[in-house]
């Protein structure tokens, strides 16, 4: 079954859905969008930095996110205008990734793929990676949820209530950074975030709790890692941007129908 | 053993020291109130007392195994992040329904579980938030200006049940308060900050000591109808005195 390119497509697709799923709730509680961006964009660095020194492009590109990751989180807390300084970053990082590989000569890479992935390619050992990451991110999330959740609402509350804002911070900075190594294959460094934002927000008006939010938001992702996967080899498209181009779509859906709810009250 | 020890703390926050010279307890059961100006550390000093801020000199003692419910100034919960009072409640660890059930009754808010935290009125907002502070039957409620926004008798509803729940689960209460004339009459010893403890007491010399009315000036007398005796108390506390005290308010 494996032997099938498309299955193997669908299933990173929604390995990559149902990680994004979760981590990307708190991407939008927080207000992260933009630290997501920056962690994902640095992971072109993390490819140059593998091509160079001939090493594990999952284990650079790893290292690039966190260290990308932990930099923004550590600078935020010193009173730096953190919009400006995210979109300094997030660029920065993009560019310099973008001209680091072309300085590693003797080698013709896709940077296509990186840049927008290439899910028709994922082989079964990318496909083992992919999950192994789902997973833990999984496990990661959710071993700490109710932590997050209560840092997430208020630092002080979460401090008198024994949790350290810190620690969850940094738990969520990790599975950023492992999500991004993961889904660089199947959606690329420029719509990671896209991944991480729009299945949550689609799903935020069929939600009463945080928890239902996370469940609805990893379907969203999955349905539209699934359609788009479909309509990429229906239409011939690139597969990565049609399956955000499908998101947005149910995006767009979900607050028509939250917007005719409220109409009809 | 007090609950809360600080001595001789000091804290900078960006560069100003906030608070220095510290030094502070509580007891058990106590009812202690903080006032001063803005800008004064009263917040900062709670958060101290959290541990969400760390000093920069000086020892912050907590009885082990201390269990705070705390009550923030203010809790912004952003639109994006979906929240039933029940759920809010089982933060950050899951209580059963039963439980949720009277600490709502207690609260005065019983029927709110399935709303949205989003949703709801000031007043709501403060009892949901003083429902979980209590949940976990804490030895120390802490609130910051947790009455903010609420009309006077909604206030005045607030603090009787705060001196409810004292009498009722004998916890020590550590609030932060502009409403003087409530807080002072309510409590069992009131601390007067401005970056260090101007003076410290019961309501009544509080009120009466110079520094506080440099502070607050004369026109607060009127909070302080309640305690019409006098006293020869005499109080030497870290402030600078300045020689003869005024007469206790009449």
């Amino acid at each position: 079954m494996l032997d099938d390119f498309m299955v193997r497509a669908a299933l990173a697709g929604l390995g990559v859905a149902l990680a994004a799923a979760p981590l990307g709730c708190f991407v939008v509680w927080r207000r992260m969008a933009y630290f997501g961006d920056a962690t994902a964009h640095a992971a072109i660095l993390g490819v140059a930095i593998s091509l160079a020194l001939s090493i594990s492009v999952l284990a650079c590109v790893l290292t690039v996110s966190i260290v990308m990751a932990l930099t923004v989180s550590t600078l935020s807390g010193r009173g730096y205008a953190m919009d400006t300084l995210l979109g300094v970053l997030a660029h920065s990082a993009l560019a310099v990734g973008l001209v680091a590989v072309s300085f590693v000569s003797g080698v013709r890479i896709d940077l296509m793929a990186y840049l927008f992935g290439d899910i028709l390619a994922v082989r079964p050992y990318d496909l083992a990676i992919i999950w192994s990451g789902a997973v833990l991110v999984l496990i990661l999330i959710g071993w700490r949820w109710s932590a997050l959740l209560t840092a997430t609402l208020n630092q002080d509350l979460a401090y008198a209530a024994g949790v350290d804002p810190k620690r969850e911070q940094l738990v969520l900075i990790v599975a950023l950074a492992i999500v991004v190594a993961v889904a660089i294959k199947v959606v690329g460094v420029l719509l990671i975030a896209a991944m991480l934002i729009v299945p949550a927000a689609t799903a935020r008006p069929f939600s009463r709790t945080p928890e239902a939010l996370a469940v609805i938001a990893g379907l969203i992702g999955g349905l539209a890692s699934l359609a788009g996967l479909l309509a990429a080899y229906r239409f011939n498209t690139p597969t990565g941007p049609t399956i955000v181009s499908v998101a947005a779509v149910l995006f767009l859906l979900s607050t028509l129908v939250s917007a005719l709810r409220v109409a009809q009250k | 053993m007090n609950l809360v020890e600080i001595s001789d703390l000091s804290l900078r926050l960006g560069g100003n020291t906030v608070l220095h010279n510290i030094d502070f307890e509580i007891c058990p059961g106590e009812i202690v109130t903080i006032v001063g100006p803005n800008g004064s550390g009263k917040s900062t000093l709670l958060r101290v007392i959290v541990g969400a801020l760390q000093p920069a000199s000086g020892r912050v003692d907590r009885r082990d195994r201390l269990r705070i419910g705390y009550v923030p100034q203010r809790l912004h919960i952003d639109a994006t992040l979906p929240m039933t009072v029940k759920r809010f409640l089982g933060l950050p660890r899951r209580v059963g329904r039963d439980k949720v059930r009277v600490a709502l009754e207690q609260a005065g808010v019983p029927d709110l579980g399935e709303r949205q935290m989003t949703g709801l009125s000031g007043g709501q907002f403060q009892r949901v938030l003083l429902a979980r502070a209590l949940l976990d039957h804490p030895d120390l409620l802490i609130l910051d200006e947790a009455a903010q926004g609420l009309d006077q008798p909604g206030t005045a509803r607030f603090y009787r049940q705060i001196e409810d729940v004292r009498r009722s689960f004998g916890c020590a209460v550590l609030m932060v308060s502009h409403d003087l004339h409530v807080v002072m009459s309510a409590s069992d010893r009131v601390i007067c900050l401005n970056g260090h403890i101007c003076c410290q007491g019961e309501p009544e010399q509080v009120a009466s000591a110079p520094e506080y009315r440099a502070l607050f000036g004369e026109g607060t007398e009127g909070a302080l109808a309640l305690y019409r005796h006098h006293h020869g108390h005499r109080h030497d506390h870290l402030c600078d005195d300045t020689g003869e005290r005024p007469e206790a308010a009449q």
